[in-house]
């Protein structure tokens, strides 16, 4: 068994003071590997992340109880910037690009924690050696690029940092298959790089399947864990996650869309 | 037609312009980087030629004065990031305006409780005379010779400072990774903060340089209207610019107080007679703010709200 890089234990969140998202979230990132967050809308995959980056108190959230260690130091009082220096990077579901920042403007805002302004160049090129997409649209103002682009410069973005950790929330959210397909495939480049992930989704079917492990997380509490191959095989995960049995339903939300795009599919 | 008096009154106008440019960057960065319109720019103005002008009434020279002042402004900048804006950073909007509207309130009563309620003549002109630029460059004498015409040239110096700092500004946050990061900021609190950028820096460094701007454009301003509460009022001219430039572009503030600067002065001379008598220069820069309004309520260069569906 290798090294946890990420070890979550037992954590509790409230928002606001009083709504308790998660209740008891315990989860581990192995060095290495690609871990993949399951649930349904609110089930507390974003929150989970959040408290992992720290960005939960901007949103008037906190964590009240356990805590969460990186390289076996507890980060649970760690800010964003810090965490980012040290390796750990969320993309937010939503993208969140700065859209009146053009598309490499963007990406270099995710270099600015490091010393050496140097090394960002060579780190440009690394980001659309990977996005090719987005390298002929360096220039465009983010806010005017696709979907599709989006994820790809928040991707971008954050890869600048040189992380050792990426937090990525619902990055197939509003894309189609082929373009799920796509990033997924990066993610597992990157991986091979030598980034760890933690994703968060609701599309159970790639994100299984580009993954070393997973949870699946109701109610703000983790309710079965595993290998990623296993769970896919595990005929509850099947009916509940990923659809009753029909072959390209992967989640509840996206039935209707896979409905419309059919044809193409079979 | 009188051309070179055209020329005058145009000249005129854009060197009164440029100063209220400079004041209305002091707003426009504030709003960019926490979303707030501070209310306190008028004290701090207020605060910052206070400072120097006392410290010169006892004697210290002017580059010393002026380098004290500029380092009062900076700490008091941060400060007021750390134990104003920092408390209060994921409040409502509403919450962090009336922290503003305090801090002027704190800041006027601070400035008559240290220094006091006089009104100070402040002649920065004087400074002018008395060599602080010896020998003053041939365009800085009253009289311009190649255009035969007659500009101040206290104004010619006021709007070549203005506009310099303007010029360093708008390089500053159009070009530096500090001015990229408030570009961000700005665009997105949540995704600067996701890549690390630290938001308390950024709002420091806007308060200090917000201070700096403070302390120019009220030395400047004191040369028209005397280092005394009126200074506040003569901040409440750019508030038009603003609803003109766009509250959140600094290009903006530059043009929009540019256009009420010429605006202002055209209107006094060629509209006096039709909308009655003097004191156009008064209210004309409203004016042309509410018709800004009614065609573009996002002002010049407001931002385009970008959408995509
Ligand atoms: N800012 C907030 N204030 C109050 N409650 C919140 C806030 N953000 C989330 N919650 C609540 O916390 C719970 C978990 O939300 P969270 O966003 O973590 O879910 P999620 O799994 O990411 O859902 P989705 O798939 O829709 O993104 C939900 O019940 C939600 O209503
Ligand atoms: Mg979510």
């Amino acid at each position: 068994m290798s090294k946890s890089l990420l070890k979550v234990n037992n954590i509790e969140v409230v928002y606001n003071h009083v709504i308790l998202a998660l209740r008891g979230v315990t989860l581990d990132v192995e060095e290495g590997k690609v871990v993949s967050l399951l649930g349904a809308n609110g089930s507390g995959k974003t929150t989970t992340l959040k408290a992992c980056s720290n960005l939960l108190h901007a949103e008037r959230g906190a964590i009240t109880k356990g805590s969460i260690e990186y390289n076996e130091n507890d980060i649970s009082k760690t800010d964003a910037y810090n965490l980012v220096k040290d390796g750990v990077v969320q993309v937010l579901e939503g993208r969140h690009c700065f859209s009146h920042l053009t598309v490499e403007e963007n990406i270099m805002t995710g270099s600015f924690i490091r010393e050496n302004p140097k090394e960002a160049k060579q780190d440009l090129e690394r980001v659309y050696d990977h996005f090719e997409r987005i390298r002929i649209r360096k220039k465009s103002l983010a806010g005017f690029t696709s979907g599709g682009e989006q994820q790809m410069i928040a991707m971008g973005r954050a890869l600048m940092s040189r992380p050792k950790l990426i937090l990525l929330d619902e990055p197939s959210m509003g894309l189609a298959p082929q373009l799920v397909e796509e990033i997924f495939a990066i993610v597992k480049n990157l991986n091979k790089e030598g980034v760890s992930f933690l994703i968060a989704e609701q599309n159970a079917m790639v994100a299984l399947k580009y993954a070393d492990d997973g949870y699946i997380i109701e109610n703000g509490r983790v309710i079965l864990k595993g290998k990623a191959k296993e769970l896919l095989e595990r005929p509850d995960v099947k009916e509940m996650y990923l659809g009753v049995g029909a072959e390209g339903k992967t989640s509840f939300r996206d039935i209707k869309y896979y409905h419309r795009r059919k044809p193409s599919f079979s | 037609m009188d051309w070179v008096y055209l020329i005058e009154v145009l000249v005129g106008g854009l060197m009164s312009g440029v100063m209220y440019s400079l004041v209305a960057i002091g707003f426009v960065l504030i709003y960019k980087s926490s979303g707030i319109f501070n209310f306190a720019q008028g004290t701090m103005l207020l605060f910052a030629s206070l400072t120097f002008v006392k410290m010169t009434e006892n004697g210290i020279d002017f580059w010393t004065s002026l380098f004290i002042a500029a380092g009062i402004m900076v700490i008091f900048g941060i400060a007021t990031e750390r134990y104003v804006i920092r408390p209060l950073a994921n409040q409502d909007l509403l919450a962090l305006f009336m922290a503003t509207v305090g801090l002027a309130t704190f800041q006027e009563g601070f400035s008559q409780f240290v220094w006091d309620s006089d009104v100070h003549g402040l002649q920065m002109s004087k400074f002018l005379d008395i060599g602080l630029l010896d020998p003053a460059p041939i365009f800085m004498s009253d009289h311009i010779p190649w255009l035969d015409i007659l500009i101040p040239k206290f104004d010619i110096f006021a709007s070549l400072v203005a506009g310099s700092l303007i010029v360093v500004l708008a390089f500053f946050f159009q070009k530096t990774k500090t001015g990229l990061s408030l570009r961000a900021v700005s665009d997105d609190h949540m995704a600067a903060m996701a890549v690390g950028i630290p938001l308390q820096t950024v709002w420091a460094v806007v308060w200090a340089v917000t201070g700096v701007i403070a302390l120019v454009a009220g030395l400047l301003w004191a040369e028209r209207v005397s280092v005394s509460f009126t200074l506040i009022e003569a901040v409440m001219k750019a508030l038009p610019v603003i609803l003109i430039g766009g509250l959140t572009s600094i290009p903006g503030a530059i043009v929009g107080g540019l256009v009420i600067g010429v605006g202002e002065k055209l209107g006094e001379i060629y509209l006096a007679d039709v909308f009655g008598g003097q004191g156009i220069e008064l209210w004309f820069a409203y004016f042309m703010a509410l018709i800004f309004l009614i065609f573009r309520p996002q002002g010049m260069f407001g931002e385009k709200l970008i959408e995509r569906v």
